[in-house]
């Protein structure tokens, strides 16, 4: 028993809910190889049309970023308020703007 | 990190998978997942028992659905648990051993038909309860999961009360399997709620850490108070000779489960805690061709695709 002991990759799956969405994760499973992933997917996360679209990838193939580096992974984005539009105050009387 | 930790709790945001925390948070949900994983699974087989013998396709394919639905479950939870670092293989093999627990209801028999509905109605009402605060625990993906399972749950909950209807309005031996089958699942659904707070240990910590948001004692007596209602419109006496309306509470008053029994099934001794396990081993080990056959087919196909190439 402890020969097949994971010995399947862990898969994420990615569910389109309908037309015009995107994909979004619901969750992983384990398959020997990706048609099987994509059809334990279908049997596991879409029992009641959830979707119209689905995307299975290894777990190992994702690049992620560190949540111990959180802060400064993320900091250059922290001090541009610039790049809002509520940082440019317009006058109330500017229509459409 | 620990301070991280506490602020995010304190927040009553989500703690996700590679977040620091604490080893005994780990622990306690691992340990929790797990059990909650271990109880779809092995839940599968009371109402399995009836698949061959539904009396209508009606009534089978209900019931496939619903036992899809258990192993769809079980499934979503171990995934959670796989979060926090441990193997699902490694989770079976700890269920198969004895290593972790699953729910005591399922190790009672499940006798008649009316067993079928009386789960639904009951069992899963029970598991509702104790779920839909699970939908805003502090780890993220254990409260994902609890969010899908329990949309599911209410279609599982809803074919149980009717086919209860169904037979109620039938014969009376009819009438009298549904109220024998109520008897014998009414004190086992109100154990489901685990031991009375006074002799729940880790309960304390698991609220403070937000993955338990209401004690047993709240918890049951919400369901107490949402069922009595339910079995007067069917038409059932829930066998319990204290249940009374208290006016000052402004809920019902209910007599105490015979917790010895809860506590003999819990170890081992409940009618059908052998055969449980022996049948979850019999099927684990009777895939194993399966499984193996999947992994051989999963080698060859680079070794195909680059000949062909």
């Amino acid at each position: 028993m402890s020969g097949e002991r994971a010995s399947w990759p862990l898969y994420e799956v990615f569910v389109r809910p309908r037309r015009g969405l995107n994909h979004v994760h619901v969750g992983s499973l384990h398959a020997a190889d990706d048609k099987m992933a994509l059809l334990a997917a279908r049997d596991l996360y879409t029992r009641r049309n959830e979707g119209v679209s689905l995307w299975v990838v290894r777990s190992d193939a994702i690049t992620a970023s560190s949540p111990d580096e959180q802060d400064p992974f993320f900091a250059p984005s922290g001090d541009k308020v610039y790049r809002h539009p509520t940082f440019y105050p317009i006058p109330e009387d500017v229509p459409h703007i | 990190m620990e301070a991280q930790f506490e602020a995010v709790i304190a927040a009553d945001a989500r703690v996700e998978p590679r977040d620091w925390m604490p080893e005994a948070y780990r622990a306690t949900l691992v340990r929790q997942i797990a059990q909650h994983a271990h109880s779809e699974i092995i839940g599968m087989q009371p109402e399995g028992n009836w698949l061959t013998r539904a009396p209508s396709l009606r009534r089978k394919a209900i019931l496939l659905a619903k036992a899809q639905d258990e192993a769809g479950h079980g499934l979503y939870l171990y995934a959670a648990a796989e979060t926090l670092g441990v193997d699902r293989a490694e989770l079976t093999e700890k269920l198969i051993d004895g290593r972790q627990k699953y729910s005591s209801i399922f190790n009672y028999p499940t006798l008649t038909f009316a067993d079928v509905g009386v789960i639904g109605w009951l069992v899963d009402g029970a598991a509702i309860c104790n779920q839909v605060p699970l939908c805003r625990c502090s780890y993220g993906p254990y409260a994902r999961a609890m969010v899908r399972i329990c949309k599911e749950e209410s279609f599982h909950q809803r074919q149980g009360y009717e086919l209860l209807m169904t037979l109620m309005a039938g014969t009376d031996a009819q009438r009298a399997m549904v109220q024998d089958a109520v008897d014998r699942w009414w004190w086992p659904s109100l154990m489901m709620f685990g031991p009375p707070d006074g002799a729940s240990p880790n309960s304390e910590r698991s609220m403070a850490w937000r993955i338990k948001r209401h004690s047993n004692d709240e918890l049951r007596r919400r369901f107490v108070d949402m069922t009595v209602p339910q079995a007067e419109h069917l038409g059932v006496t829930l066998p319990d000779p204290d249940l009374a309306w208290n006016e000052e509470r402004g809920g019902w008053d209910f007599g105490e489960p015979d917790w010895s029994e809860l506590q003999q099934v819990i170890k081992g001794d409940g009618p059908c805690n052998a055969q449980r396990i022996e049948r979850r081993r019999a099927a684990h080990e009777d895939g194993a061709w399966v499984r193996e056959a999947a992994s051989a087919y999963a080698a060859k196909q680079p070794a195909r695709e680059g000949s062909a190439g």
